[in-house]
């Protein structure tokens, strides 16, 4: 919402600090996002009275005009094609410098010096008009500054008005939460020039007449209250110069005085009216109706829209003729020659107007208001200021009063409030009398009632429906700053902290450890078998939610090759989903992918890549802190699988397919679900006391045999002096059936010191099952 | 016995011209052998002196100290000898070190894990919830009606069976209000989602932390207490914290917490856009419709509840000027948030 302060300071009959007005609006809740001086750099503008026009002599689109501006008349040099004898324009002398930092001088244009330059709008800074010049409206004296003649000092609040607040939609709901605080009262600024105050409208249930015309609400759900006037006798032309000033502070453009009055009510109520030209109202009738299946209606911004529905017409005898509360019909719409019009000022239901332009895709300032909800109680008072507007900028006369179409009265809210409930929610006693006071200025009705205040809220307030929201303006009106910041005691929760959360962290902790980096990517992906799709993505590649989170690692992978990184690690802690109904089931990862070198380069010799051992022992350490307590890594196709005792997969390791550049290394990665079941505390082992037994042993393993099979008939052959087992080294030699691996066993005895007696006996028995079970031997030297 | 540890004493005595002609590794050797803590040859000589005779313990203690002095020194010649000896010759110290690579974690993670542990000494425990919610969770229980302009704030991405994905974290406040009775005080880190266009300052995934309190007799008071201690912890102890009315369906009443621009102080620059203050969370009293869609008695309960972007406050932390660079996981980009190889 733009605010003009010049416009606030004619409601609140005072004059106004732009800082702190700015200030007092924000912590009231309006907050100010931008403060912008207008009509800057327009001191060397002056008024120029064009009293000749005649045609360039070298040019057909240029025109050679007699200017006068207070001294002898000049010739200007004119490219505009509206440029007019006997109307009076912005003009910029010799000499003069315009807002965008133009200096003008004395030039020649096709062979004619141009004295000076008469400007258009945009040229000014005025506006995006770039049509034409811009003409001066009053009968001012020509040289008279520009500023003066058209009222243009003003400084702009760019002000972000709330959903709920539909009242500071306008401004005198700005002036008056303002005025709240500053202790003035807001009154409609007198309109220059009013003659006739407007009639009060007649009310009448359903349908009626005024002047002829015959008004009828047949969609009450769709339109609770219709008022409308009808004038007869305005004259359509530029509107006076103090009402296009506060059209152009709020950034809208001057049209003609009967649009601009009803676009000046828009922004000074905050409720739209229409302005129907009477010629074009077939039949003489309005009637307000739901659209039937099939009809179409031209609107005001041209464009052919089909109706369905649901949504409420204006229509006339023979059809519609508007979008209720949406937009006019081009048909009806004001024309220079208007003389009779009809002015509607109405009401609609607010989640109607949000199919609607829903349904059309057209966002107006009137449905933006009516959506969020206008006066219904207020509708025949911003019908007379309409008709006095008019009356005043555009002549004509109010032949009938007004007819007010109301089917059922719109009654104000009663809302109570007890000052202990303010108490026990603001944490600080408010008294009655402060309660009073702060509702009462913002145009609350207050009765004290018992223990209780019946609060009467005004029709300008649909949001306010319930206590708690008096009680929020009571906050709001005193200050949010009044109240203590005071720590207070407090009882810890109930709720339980999520194990999983403790998880992430030590995850994070480990990873980074190993040298990888945290990585948060986009959860979307192009989909794949189980993907959950996503009904409005914003592209294709977006259309589904990711099923794991190695392939996004892989991409950033690949975007870091692409700038030269050879060396990468990347992890992350995401969630992944799966299609279900009617949500997706999730499930907390983790992945890692790493490629490159295994150490920052040294001088000491060159580190080798990361290859797939790595990841698998990463993958063991990672499932020892956060998988199933009962998973275990074991071998699977081209990599390692993790499953649970019941045989559930967990997660993989292995190496993973990229798009790799030549001097790329292997990309290897692992991924895991994490869980986060508590595990028992470790138990603390009595240190031994005996010496260990070391003993190396090379076996010569056929092909097929794994380590883990020998490694399983090794441990059991040696029973329990077998402390620990350990491959050291793996040997494939020419011409060798199979090959050899070889084994650190470390022997010992917790009760006494082994000899070496001892321990060949078991080297002895576990050699011997080692041949007999599984085909292998001890290596020969 | 005293005649044999003053043979041991000479014969130590000797070890000096040894020193002097050692090598690095020699030395390290022989300081162990002659000195060591446990086994040092001198060492047991001093260590067994209480057992010596009263009259023999003095002058032997002197000696065995006068020698302790002597090796010490020729040590330390020695090693300064081979430090100073032609270069080529030792070892060049002024070689790097083997370095090991180091991660760090993502420039929000840290903002999140800072933000939840300010609230955890204020007693909020760090709690989860669902991505994928249905509209009654991200809207209806929020007291946000599909059909009013509130939900215009959300530009929600909807899944193919009627579910959507959050729009922010306040869905965890209605389950943890069905799961857990009062007192409730939780910070709920997540990502959430919106259908925004992945632009410079637009992503349509990224964090939020949600806080909720609720209990009987929170107040406004309390909430500016909770608030202004996070604010001061997080930001800085005398930093200036405004509390504004707002709107949001949840909350009533609403606020905006701003805080002075850490960037200009409040003379107004880019990142505050010249207004002096950074929005940093919304947030305000629980609306009695939320507890009355999540099954609690609103004139029993009060609280409180708060929602910020931790990924916003990295950006304003670190200066980064596009959103996307967080999400993009460029290593350039995310080596820049410590010190790594």
């Amino acid at each position: 919402m733009n605010v003009s302060m010049m416009w606030l300071e004619a409601m609140l009959g005072r004059s106004l600090d732009v800082r702190e007005t700015a200030e007092r609006l924000t912590m009231l809740g309006a907050a100010v996002d931008a403060v912008e001086p207008l009509f800057q750099g327009l001191d060397d503008v002056i008024v120029g009275l064009v009293e000749s026009v005649k045609k360039h002599p070298d040019a057909d689109r240029l025109s050679l005009c007699q200017v006068r501006a207070g001294g002898e008349a000049v010739e200007v040099v004119c490219g505009a094609p509206n440029v007019l004898a006997g109307v009076r324009y912005a003009y910029a002398p010799i000499g003069a410098t315009l807002p965008g930092g133009l200096t003008l001088t004395k030039r020649k244009i096709r062979g004619v010096v141009s004295n000076g330059m008469l400007c258009s709008a945009r040229e000014l800074g005025l506006g995006h008009d770039h049509e034409g010049i811009m003409p001066v409206p009053g009968d001012v004296a020509p040289g008279t500054r520009l500023v003066e003649a058209m009222s243009l000092t003003d400084t702009r609040l760019v002000v972000d008005v709330t959903p709920n607040r539909p009242d500071l939609l306008g401004h005198k709901g700005i002036a008056r939460d303002l005025g709240a605080v500053l202790g003035a009262r807001v009154k409609l600024p007198v309109v220059p020039g009013a003659t006739a105050a407007a009639q009060t409208p007649r009310r009448v249930e359903r349908e009626g007449t005024v002047d002829g015309i015959r008004v009828a609400i047949e969609d009450v759900a769709g339109c609770p209250r219709y008022v409308a006037a009808v004038i007869r006798g305005v004259t359509i032309g530029p509107s006076p110069a103090w009402l296009q000033a506060r059209l152009r502070a709020i950034g809208a453009r001057p049209i003609n005085n009967v649009v601009d009055a009803t676009n000046y009510l828009l922004h000074e109520l905050g409720q739209p009216t229409h302005a129907f030209d009477l010629r074009h109202l077939r039949g003489g009738a309005v009637i307000v109706r739901a659209a039937r299946a099939g009809e179409r209606l031209t609107t005001l911004d041209g464009a052919d829209r089909a109706l369905s529905p649901g949504m409420t017409l204006i229509c006339d005898a023979q059809g519609p003729v508007g979008v209720g509360g949406v937009m006019g019909g081009a048909n009806s719409e004001v024309r220079p020659d208007t003389t009779d019009i009809l002015l509607e000022c109405a009401a609609f239901d607010p989640r109607r107007i949000r199919t609607t332009r829903t349904a059309l895709k057209l966002s107006t300032d009137a449905s933006y208001r009516f959506e969020r909800g206008v006066d219904v109680i207020g509708l025949p008072g911003a019908l007379r200021r309409g008709v006095e507007l008019i009356l005043a900028v555009a002549g004509g006369r109010e032949v009938e009063a007004a007819i007010d179409v109301c089917p059922t009265m719109p009654a104000p809210t009663t809302v109570f409030l007890r000052p202990a409930r303010v108490e026990r929610l603001l944490g600080v006693p408010v008294p009655v009398a402060e309660l009073e006071d702060l509702l009462t200025r913002i145009g609350f009705t207050v009765v004290p009632k018992e223990d209780r205040l019946a609060v009467q809220v005004p029709g300008w307030r649909p949001d306010v429906t319930r206590e708690v929201d008096l009680i929020e303006e009571v906050a709001r009106l005193r200050g949010y700053d009044q109240f203590p910041v005071e720590m207070r005691p407090f009882r810890p929760t109930t709720v339980p902290a999520d194990p999983l959360e403790v998880l992430k962290g030590g995850l994070r902790t480990m990873l980074t450890g190993f040298g990888l980096f945290e990585a948060r990517s986009l959860p979307f992906d192009a989909g794949g078998p189980d993907a959950q799709a996503v009904r409005n993505p914003l592209s294709q590649e977006e259309g589904f939610l990711r099923v794991a989170l190695t392939p996004g690692l892989v991409r950033a992978i690949e975007r870091n090759w692409a700038v030269r990184e050879r060396d990468i690690r990347l992890f992350e802690i995401g969630t992944v989903f799966r299609a279900g109904h009617p949500v997706p089931s999730e499930t907390v990862r983790v992945a890692g992918v790493l490629t490159g070198a295994r150490h920052p380069a040294h001088w000491s010799g060159k580190a080798g890549d990361y290859d797939q051992w790595d990841v698998r022992a990463m993958l063991e350490a990672v499932v020892g802190v956060a998988g199933a307590p009962d998973a275990s890594v074991t071998p699977d196709g081209s990599g390692w699988v993790v499953r649970d005792a019941a045989g559930s997969e967990w997660g993989r390791a292995g190496i993973v397919a990229a798009d790799a550049p030549r001097w790329a290394g292997v990309v290897v990665g692992f991924e895991l679900d994490l869980d986060a079941t508590p595990r028992p505390p470790a138990r603390d082992q009595p240190l031994p006391v005996t010496p260990v037994v070391e003993r190396d042993v090379a076996l010569v393993l056929p092909a097929g045999r794994t380590a883990a099979e020998v490694e399983g008939v090794l441990r059991q052959a040696a029973g329990p002096l077998l402390e620990s087992v350990t491959i050291f080294d793996e040997f494939q030699g020419a011409g060798m059936a199979g090959r050899s691996v070889a084994w650190r066993l470390v022997f010992r005895d917790p009760a006494r010191t082994l000899t070496d007696a001892d321990v060949d006996a078991v080297i002895t028995a576990v050699l011997t099952a080692l041949k007999e079970q599984l085909d292998v031997r001890r290596r020969e030297a | 016995m005293p005649t044999g540890v003053r043979d041991e004493l000479v014969r130590l005595g000797a070890a000096v011209e040894e020193i002097a002609a050692a090598d690095a590794a020699r030395l390290t050797q022989l300081h162990t052998e002659l000195l060591g803590r446990k086994a040092g040859r001198l060492t047991r000589i001093m260590r067994a002196l209480p057992e010596l005779p009263p009259d023999e313990r003095r002058s032997i203690g002197q000696e065995a100290n006068a020698l302790r002095v002597r090796l010490e020194a020729a040590f330390a010649d020695r090693e300064a000898a081979l430090a100073a000896a032609v270069p080529g010759t030792g070892v060049d110290r002024t070689m790097p070190g083997r370095p090991q690579w180091r991660g760090l974690p993502h420039p929000v993670t840290v903002v999140v894990d800072e933000i939840c542990d300010i609230f955890r000494e204020l007693g909020f425990v760090r709690v989860t919830g669902p991505e994928a919610e249905t509209p009654e969770y991200n809207f209806t229980k929020l007291n946000i009606p599909l059909d009013h302009p509130a939900a215009d704030q959300h530009d929600t991405l909807w899944l193919s069976d009627g579910g959507l994905l959050r729009t922010h974290t306040s869905p965890v406040q209605a389950h943890t209000m069905e799961r857990y009775p009062p007192p409730i005080r939780i910070t709920v880190p997540g990502q959430v989602y919106r259908r925004d266009p992945f632009d410079p300052s637009h992503a349509p995934a990224f964090e939020q932390i949600e806080g909720l309190v609720v209990d009987e007799g929170v107040s406004f008071v309390d909430f500016k207490a909770g608030i202004d201690y996070f604010a001061r912890r997080f930001f800085s102890r005398d930093i200036a914290v405004r509390f504004r009315p707002s709107f949001f369906p949840f909350t009533e009443p609403s606020a905006e917490v701003d805080v002075r621009c850490t960037v200009c102080r409040g003379s107004g620059c880019s990142t505050c856009k010249g207004s002096g203050w950074l929005e940093i969370m919304g947030a305000g009293m629980v609306d009695p419709a939320v507890f009355t869609a999540c099954g609690l008695d609103p004139e029993r309960y009060t609280g409180y509840a708060f929602g910020m972007g931790p990924a916003r406050i990295a950006m304003v932390r670190h200066g980064i000027a596009d959103i996307r660079l967080l999400y993009e996981s460029d290593l350039r980009f995310l080596k820049q948030f410590g010190q790594v190889p």
